[in-house]
């Protein structure tokens, strides 16, 4: 069944794509054809094409993170045509569409590029950075068990909403990727003022944003100037008020706690 | 190291440094500006280089001239090592394809640039003013008498007229204040982002200042060597054996 | 062998209580002591290690994923249901209980199902804590929703995206106790094998996908949290690296399979839009509240529409049926998923499907909008009409959705018995990859609900009876199981690499689903099965002469980690057909066209079939043996399930 246009004519393409064998070797574009892409496909089934193509050939596949292809697990990470996850606002490389495209384009497809991400093979990256990022302190340390009534503490519904809203990162990384200075800001603070915006999150909230801005300098990120790539390439949105807020905290967690270390 | 030193040597902590300074750096234009404007007035310098010597002679101006140039350093160092740290942290291996013309202007990507340009600027207007204004050695200034003061004053007036008579040097101070109108455009509503003043309310007339302000002060500092350089109204005093002087103007146009 | 469900004595409302008296403790001192490994960090195996590594225990938590967010958990949409009865409309446990049983169409254990509507409410109480921003009331109190299958409002939610922010805060507490250095993480890290010692499981075998390396890992237990084997159908809701290798393994070595045929179809799916389709994207059924299912009342509008001859705006209301709301007046729109699927399916069968393919129909939310307005219908589902816009093109403001059913959750899987121990002592399963709670059907958003039961609230206790009987000694990877275990893991590995044919791991995967799809699918007959069956042996034996693959297996290779999974669908494939065939009734997501009443709903047969099957491997190509836990009802009645 077709989409919104059932006369769309299948397309013919040349894809540059970086192959790079592993995190010690030096990579290259290398460039493919492939032939008879429906406007329909989404780009990841495009690139499925590719490797199945390249794995009847007796050629190694283009190794890249994907997973739910619905927008929402983060894993997959392409820089497509100069854009991180392409052309299209608000959109993960795996819901970006084949319609987006025309007969005869050009498509340069290449990884995440950041010194705290480096590549696995190919098109995969490295982003266990996030991770250590979260585990200095994006988490609000209750226990299992022995928790109050969850109306106990009524919230704003605009406040609620707006912790949602910094709540919905994916950590796919688009933000560093696209940002000049492949700064994590935009990641960093949309955790932080989740939970700075929450009223369970109060407590902690000084040695929250210390703890995770110091463990975001000491991945290699890079400072944010404030160009606002991050935002504009967020693929759901990630405002860059998170990271004035988290600026603010930082100011007064350094300002008032008493961590003297 | 120390929760301070930490503090300020934290990507964030350099952030606001440079906004801090930054920021302090825009009020300083704003004086600076209308002194200049002072100008334009048909008074052969009189106002302006009243406001000169009030500059040059004021405590607590001077006290705060300390606290700019220090400022003005900081700024200048925290800003080529953010630029430093971010080109580390960007990698060795660039984007073949990389369009980040389509998520961002031009003026916010490339501060260091428009830094860089402005630093060479301002190398070359120190030495040609404010050294000399400052250091006898370095020059010094021809004396004239000003109305509403007793006593005679530097003729900084003359010094700038006379430059502004020189094609480059009116052609570098002009281009030089596009840097500036960029850096600005970008710099003043990064400052305040980075010291978290973002707030639904307010921010959109932040944009807004900021914009005008970088507009209105590179615009007025431009045009002011422009006029001077195009308006036969504008003359230096003639020589009193300042060597100095003699040397920046080529062709000392007599009135 | 008997399987013994250790349920507990006692009135149905006092079991949990009574069992959490009886469990034997371990003393806290030597909690740390006890090693356990947890394979996958979805809602039940994150929220499982950060509850026993809050308590103690010493916990190696594994993920295929670069980073435990990424777990499939993340992607479900509308909501997880609680006892809560904020909305003071006539909610309880019993009454969570009963539409759970009911829902599951008297397949499921009564005792499991009511400790796992007691500890719901539990739940929501954590998440809160940690920060969850679950949607609020101006007033600032917790919403709720309701859901198919239920007439009462107590489905939590957060927007359209509640997984995705359940899974955030088990993830968060998890990293927590990373960072105190009681979790240990293991990503990009799959497992192959499991490994018994002296009849206990002890360890696990795992390849590093980033590096090849095959590694071994010891502990006193290990739980599977790995979720559920829809892929089998190639076509599912689920993501790309969903598989049933962990579980299957665990099967292999001793792990009864239970209910493999229970899959659930889910009724909102975006339709398949060609042969290249990689995998189906749901539509949360809470789209169901607001929005109207209907195809043209007549097969002969159905086929102009379709031909494109005419528009949907021109089909007149009178002209349209609203199938659901016509024959289940009480519950309309909202039936639950199998009967909702169902009867989709007889749409498009009787030729009134639309779409080019005539294999959809309508979900229109036409009326909402002109009640509430587009903005209001924006602000609950915006991000789901997005997605349906990004991906089929078209814009839901303006036209119906076409919808289709697609496989969405598997309720079988893995035996367990009330402690959630499956037939190997020291093998635990939690979440979708057990077959404990949702019987043959389950109902919207309760599987986040059993994630977070099983790993908050269950395992956190009766793990610790286990270990309690385990001597607080070291265990480690010397003992000979874990060398051979790794042998046949490297042999397995060695062996795809070298078959050397000239077929992809997906062209496999593909006929597989082909073949489950169209016979073990929605609709199912003896005849289809037997004929399933052969074509399933067909294509497992080509598997294993014609695979094709490159590289080599000491480096990242990804379609070598998807030969190794489409190998044991292939497998389980065939264990589903035959536990198909052998239900000879009609219950929840298991439909046999021979058993169904006059108005073609399905029609059980409790006399013979209401008990669980649970599979015993006897063996590479024997037919597997079967296991019968009969399920006894003390407190609900069978009834005909009727939702009209």
């Amino acid at each position: 069944m077709a989409g919104s246009n059932p006369n769309a004519k299948p397309m013919n393409l040349t894809l540059k794509v970086w192959r790079q064998r592993n995190r010690n070797t030096e990579g290259r574009i290398v460039d493919y054809k492939v032939k008879d892409i429906s406007p329909d496909m989404s780009f990841l089934e495009m690139l499925d094409v590719l490797n199945e193509d390249l794995l009847r050939q007796g050629e190694e596949p283009v190794a890249f993170d994907h997973d739910c292809r619905e927008g929402i697990c983060g894993s997959c990470n392409l820089f497509i045509n100069g854009r991180a996850h392409g052309p299209e606002k608000g959109t993960t490389t795996c819901q970006l569409h084949m319609r987006k495209f025309n007969d005869g384009d050009t498509i340069t497809i290449e990884p995440w590029r950041a010194t705290a991400f480096p590549v696995n093979k190919d098109l995969s990256v490295d982003r266990s950075a996030f991770d250590r990022i979260i585990q200095a302190g994006g988490y609000i340390s209750v226990n299992t068990g022995g928790t109050p009534d969850a109306n106990e503490i009524p919230i704003p519904k605009d406040i609620a909403d707006r912790a949602f809203e910094a709540a919905t990162c994916i950590a796919c990384g688009a933000c560093v990727a696209s940002c000049k200075n492949a700064s994590a800001m935009l990641f960093v603070s949309a955790k932080v003022s989740q939970l700075a915006l929450l009223p369970q999150g109060h407590v902690e909230r000084k040695t929250r944003v210390e703890n995770m801005v110091a463990q975001m300098d000491k991945e290699g990120f890079g400072a944010c100037t404030n160009i606002g790539s991050c935002a504009a390439e967020c693929p759901v949105g990630i405002s860059l008020e998170n990271i004035a807020i988290m600026n603010r905290e930082f100011i007064n967690a350094k300002a008032t706690s008493n961590n003297l270390a | 190291m120390s929760w301070i030193t930490k503090t300020f040597s934290s990507s964030i902590g350099r952030k606001i440094i440079m906004a801090l300074t930054g920021l302090f750096l825009c009020s300083f234009l704003v004086v600076h500006l209308l002194i200049n404007l002072q100008m334009l007035r048909h008074d052969g310098g009189a106002s302006f280089n009243f406001w000169a010597e009030f500059m040059g002679t004021n405590p607590v101006i001077r006290a705060m001239e300390v606290v700019l140039m220090l400022g003005l350093l900081i700024h200048i160092y925290q800003g080529l090592a953010l630029a430093v740290k971010n080109k580390k942290a960007r990698g060795t291996q660039g984007y073949v394809v990389n369009h980040s013309e389509q998520n961002s202007q031009w003026a916010s990507r490339n501060m260091a640039l428009l830094g860089t340009l402005l630093l060479i600027f301002l190398i070359v207007h120190l030495m040609n003013f404010w050294i000399r204004s400052r250091f006898d050695a370095m020059g010094g200034l021809a004396e004239v008498k000003v109305p509403n003061l007793d006593h005679p004053v530097g003729d900084l007036y003359s010094v700038a007229a006379a430059s502004f008579k020189i094609p480059w040097y009116v052609a570098l101070y002009a281009l030089s204040q596009i840097a500036l109108g960029y850096h600005l455009w970008h710099g003043f509503r990064s400052g305040f982002q980075t010291l978290g003043l973002n707030h639904r309310k307010y921010t959109p007339a932040v944009y807004a200042t900021g914009y005008a302000f970088s507009v209105i002060i590179s615009v007025l500092f431009a045009v002011i060597p422009l006029i001077m350089f195009f308006s036969s109204a504008y003359q230096p005093r003639p020589a009193t054996g300042n060597t100095v002087e003699r040397s920046l103007t080529e062709e000392p146009a007599l009135r | 062998m008997i399987l013994d469900s250790k349920i507990p004595e006692g009135p149905l409302a006092e079991k949990w209580d009574k069992h959490k008296f009886n469990v034997k403790l371990v003393n806290p001192a030597n909690k740390r002591k006890y090693d356990v490994i947890i394979v996958g960090t979805g809602l039940a195996g994150a929220s499982a290690a950060a509850s026993l590594a809050e308590l103690g225990y010493n916990v190696k938590a594994f993920t295929y994923h670069d980073s435990p967010r990424r777990a499939h958990s993340i992607a479900a949409q509308g909501g997880i249901n609680a006892a809560k009865n904020y909305q003071n409309d006539g909610d309880s446990v019993y009454r969570l209980f009963y539409d759970t049983i009911k829902g599951g169409d008297y397949r499921a254990r009564e005792a499991n199902v009511y400790r796992l509507a007691q500890v719901s409410v539990n739940i929501i109480d954590q998440c809160v804590a940690q920060g969850v921003p679950f949607a609020r009331e101006y007033g600032g109190l917790l919403a709720n929703r309701s859901f198919g299958g239920a007439q009462v409002s107590r489905t939590f939610y957060a927007r359209g995206q509640t997984g995705q922010q359940l899974l955030l805060g088990a993830y968060s507490a998890l990293s927590r106790q990373v960072a105190y250095g009681k979790v240990k993480l293991y990503t990009r890290s799959e497992m192959l094998d499991v490994v018994i010692v002296d009849g206990q499981a002890r360890g696990i075998i795992t390849r590093n996908l980033i590096t090849g390396e095959i590694e071994q890992h010891s502990a006193h237990a290990v739980v599977l949290a790995t979720g559920g084997y829809g892929n089998v159908f190639y076509l599912s809701t689920n993501a790309k690296y969903c598989n049933v290798t962990a579980p299957w393994r665990a099967h292999k070595k001793g792990a009864f399979f239970a209910n493999p045929c229970f899959t659930q179809i889910h009724p909102t799916c975006i339709p398949v839009s060609g042969d290249y389709q990689s995998k189906l994207t749901l539509m949360s059924e809470s789209l169901r509240n607001d929005g109207r299912v209907w195809v043209p009342a007549s097969k002969e509008t159905a086929e102009r529409l379709r031909k494109g001859e005419i528009r949907v705006s021109d089909i007149r209301e009178e002209d349209r049926d609203y199938f659901l709301e016509r024959k289940y007046p009480a519950f309309g729109n909202l039936v639950p998923r199998d009967v909702a699927s169902r009867n989709a399916k007889m749409m498009c069968d009787e030729g009134r499907g639309v779409g080019s393919s005539g294999l959809a129909v309508y979900l229109d939310f036409a009326d909402t909008i002109k009640r509430n307005g587009a903005e209001w219908v924006s602000s609950k589902y915006g991000n789901l009409f997005e997605m349906y816009a990004k991906i089929t093109g078209e814009d839901p403001y303006e036209q119906p959705m076409r919808i289709y059913p697609a496989v969405h959750y598997t309720m079988g899987g893995l035996w367990v018995d009330y402690n959630l121990q499956t037939t190997v002592p020291g093998l635990y399963a939690t979440g979708e990859c057990n077959f404990s709670d949702h019987g043959a059907n389950r109902l919207g958003a309760s599987a986040l609900m059993q994630g977070l039961a099983d790993g908050y609230f269950v395992i956190p206790y009766t793990i610790g009876d286990y270990l309690a009987q385990t001597a607080p000694k070291p265990v480690t990877t010397d003992h000979p199981a874990f060398k051979e275990a790794e042998a046949e893991v490297r042999a397995r590995v060695q062996k795809l690499m070298s078959i050397n044919g000239t077929r992809t791991p997906d062209e496999f995967h593909k006929a597989l689903g082909h073949i489950m799809w169209e016979y073990c699918g929605m609709a199912r007959t003896a005849e289809g099965l037997q004929h399933a069956k052969k074509e399933i042996q067909k294509l497992r034996k080509e598997f294993w002469s014609d695979l094709k693959l490159v590289g080599t297996e000491g480096e990242m290779n990804q379609a070598l980690e998807k030969a190794g999974r489409v190998a044991d669908f292939l497998e389980l494939g065939e264990l589903m057909v035959d536990d198909a065939y052998n239900r000879n009734e009609s219950c929840g997501g298991h439909f046999r066209e021979e058993y169904q009443t006059p108005e073609g709903e399905a029609l059980r047969d409790d006399e013979k079939y209401a008990y669980v099957a649970a599979w015993e491997y006897q063996g590479d190509n024997q037919p597997e043996k079967l296991n019968k836990e009969e399920l006894h009802f003390e407190n609900v009645k069978l009834t005909q399930r009727s939702y009209k």
